[in-house]
């Protein structure tokens, strides 16, 4: 079985675009509602671009501002100033 | 002239600049002169430059979105502290958790921040120094804030203004205290996989998640915002526990086995630490949102189980302590409320006996083990309260040498039967809550006999006011527990009849009438 990278955010205006952006380039990824956060689950591997959260913003994103929102991670991290990605070897 | 313009650097190029080009090699001194500490532990590292930190945060951006936070915080806690927030929370009952967290969360993380500073300058490399260093900042930004959002709380209610003072003298407080003096007196490489990994990855999960949603959901912006803000840290605090760990087994195949005894060793005394975590998701947040089990199956049967089957490839194998936590789920957080329930006069914070709907919860909950072993001895306690004859167990509680937990956890595969160990080392015996306790002290007995435990020091004369004879014919030890841990009598006893309570009621009262 993959196991599930996954991603919480506080429930917010801007983590509303981050999840929206996530749930476009990730077409596993379930939405996990809980009180005050939300929580995105993806076998495998999760990817978060800034070209599509910047879409959904309309704005200019760095993807270091996520460490604004960020409540919690799984998987291994690699982050570049185009791709946020936590992902599952096994 | 013509002007260069330079591109702008990407991430991983900045990051590399800004942090590993910055140090440098000492020659003065032989290097392993200067970092003698990396070496004690038996961990052999080849290369230090193959540790990245995967989050690339330089320190000019780690002030930037810091500060941010900090700002997002204290417009939330002013805000709820000008609109009377603490009278919005649920019931009064919920200032229980607070008082709890109060004495349990901030001084650990003070010792987080003491712990990571000291790492910061024994780690070679400056990817790891960095991320220590940042990490030491984090956890006295939590100290600092934590303390702040209650101390808002300290003005109404009782029970809260001697956390620090109780915090090495109080008998529930000694699992957390011990867990953090154990890492801090171990190697870095150790301390690295205590913390980094045991307490952010398995024990954080829990404590920031779950339960400060289920702060949020109970009204209490200040513990929601204060939670959020620190658990932001923490995603980049378990990248940095994970990447040692992963740093560690590649570098020299002889780290496997040092590795793997302190993954079973620290996953265990996280495990133990949990339980009064549990029992506040279970027992104190007068909304519940989520079960200590369902809690445990998502962030560590799962989770754990992601990271255990990744670490397959280097020879981790899953923690020896797996099976029974999961065992154990459906047990702990009952068996820790009933413990301190049978305790009135031993904490400052108030217990009580579940209302009706919040025991049927319970009872959906836990459906192989609540009504079958809890639920008649809660009601039965409830029976006694209500007929005058309210449970007061006055005694000293025996704590375990090695996590400090009371003993009172059941034998693995028998709740009917309470789990007991002792070995004897040096002519004295000691005793312990658990296998895994037991193996953790004969693995290192020199360090594990000097463990203070308040509730056994008592009883040998040693927690006395100056000026007492332990030698007088009338001494009895342990009656003046009181004024040693400096309890405020108003904090004690039984949620019902309870001053916080009365004067709940009547402000919120105030606050909708004229």
């Amino acid at each position: 079985m993959t196991s599930n990278a996954f991603i919480a955010f506080q429930k917010n205006e801007e983590t509303r675009c981050i999840v929206e952006a996530i749930v476009d380039d990730n077409p596993d990824a379930v939405v996990v509602d809980q009180p005050a956060m939300v929580k995105v689950d993806v076998p495998g591997r999760l990817v978060i671009k800034r070209a599509t959260v910047e879409d959904k913003m309309g704005r200019d994103f760095d993807l270091q501002e996520l460490q604004l929102h960020l409540i919690t991670i799984s998987g291994h991290l690699d982050e570049s100033d185009d791709e946020f990605v936590l992902s599952w070897q096994s | 002239m013509d002007m260069k313009v330079s591109k702008k650097l990407g991430l991983k190029e900045r990051y590399t600049m800004m942090t590993r080009d910055l140090a440098w090699d000492t020659t003065f001194q032989p290097m392993d002169k200067v970092f003698p500490q990396v070496g004690y532990e038996g961990i052999k590292i080849h290369d230090w430059d193959q540790w990245e930190d995967p989050f690339r945060l330089t320190m000019d951006a780690y002030w930037k979105y810091q500060a941010e936070k900090e700002r997002k915080l204290y417009a939330i806690l002013d805000a709820f502290n000008q609109n009377n927030g603490h009278l919005s929370v649920t019931d009064a009952r919920y200032m229980n958790v607070l008082k709890l967290f109060l004495g349990s969360t901030p001084p650990l993380e003070l010792m987080a921040a003491r712990g990571f500073s000291m790492v910061a300058r024994q780690m070679v490399g400056a990817g790891p120094r960095v991320a220590c260093m940042m990490q030491s900042v984090d956890e006295y930004r939590h100290f600092q804030t934590q303390i702040h959002s209650i101390s808002n709380y300290n003005r109404f209610y009782n029970g809260m203004d001697e956390f620090a003072h109780q915090q090495s003298r109080m008998w529930y407080l000694s699992d957390g205290k011990s867990f953090f003096d154990d890492a801090i007196t171990a190697g870095p490489f150790e301390f690295m996989v205590a913390i980094g990994f045991a307490f952010e990855y398995v024990l954080t999960n829990i404590l920031f998640v779950p339960f400060i949603s289920g702060a949020a959901y109970n009204g209490d912006m200040a513990a929601m915002t204060v939670g959020f803000s620190a658990q932001s840290d923490e995603a980049r605090h378990m990248t940095l526990g994970l990447e040692c760990i992963k740093f560690m087994l590649e570098q020299d195949p002889d780290n496997l086995p040092i590795v793997q005894r302190w993954i079973d060793k620290w996953t265990w005394r996280g495990t133990r630490k949990l339980a009064s975590v549990g029992m506040m998701m279970d027992y104190m947040l007068p909304k519940r949102i989520m079960s200590f089990k369902e809690a445990w199956e998502i962030y560590f049967e799962q989770n754990g189980s992601a990271l255990f089957n990744d670490l397959a490839r280097y020879g981790v194998k899953v923690p020896k302590c797996f099976a029974q936590t999961i065992e154990e789920k459906e047990h702990i957080t009952h068996q820790s409320w009933i413990g301190f329930y049978m305790k009135p006069d031993a904490c400052p914070f108030h217990t009580w006996i579940p209302a009706p709907d919040e025991l049927d919860w319970l009872s959906e909950k836990y459906p192989n083990t609540f009504d079958k072993y809890y639920r008649p001895v809660l009601e039965h306690f409830d029976k006694q309260e209500k007929a005058g004859n309210r449970f007061n167990n006055k005694t000293q509680p025996m704590n375990c040498q090695v996590c400090v937990s009371t003993i009172k956890f059941n034998e693995p595969g028998d709740p009917m039967e309470m789990c007991f160990r002792e070995t004897v080392y040096k002519g004295e015996k000691f005793h312990f809550c658990s296998d895994h306790c037991k193996e953790i002290f004969e693995d290192e007995p020199e360090k594990y006999v000097q463990t203070f435990i308040s509730s056994h020091a008592a009883l040998q004369g040693k927690c006395e006011p100056e000026g007492t004879d332990i030698n007088a014919h009338d001494y009895r030890p342990g009656a003046r527990m009181h004024a040693y841990w400096r309890m405020d009598k108003r904090a004690t006893g039984d949620f019902n009849g309870s001053e916080d309570q009365k004067n709940f009621a009547e402000w919120r009262h105030q606050a909708t009438k004229n």
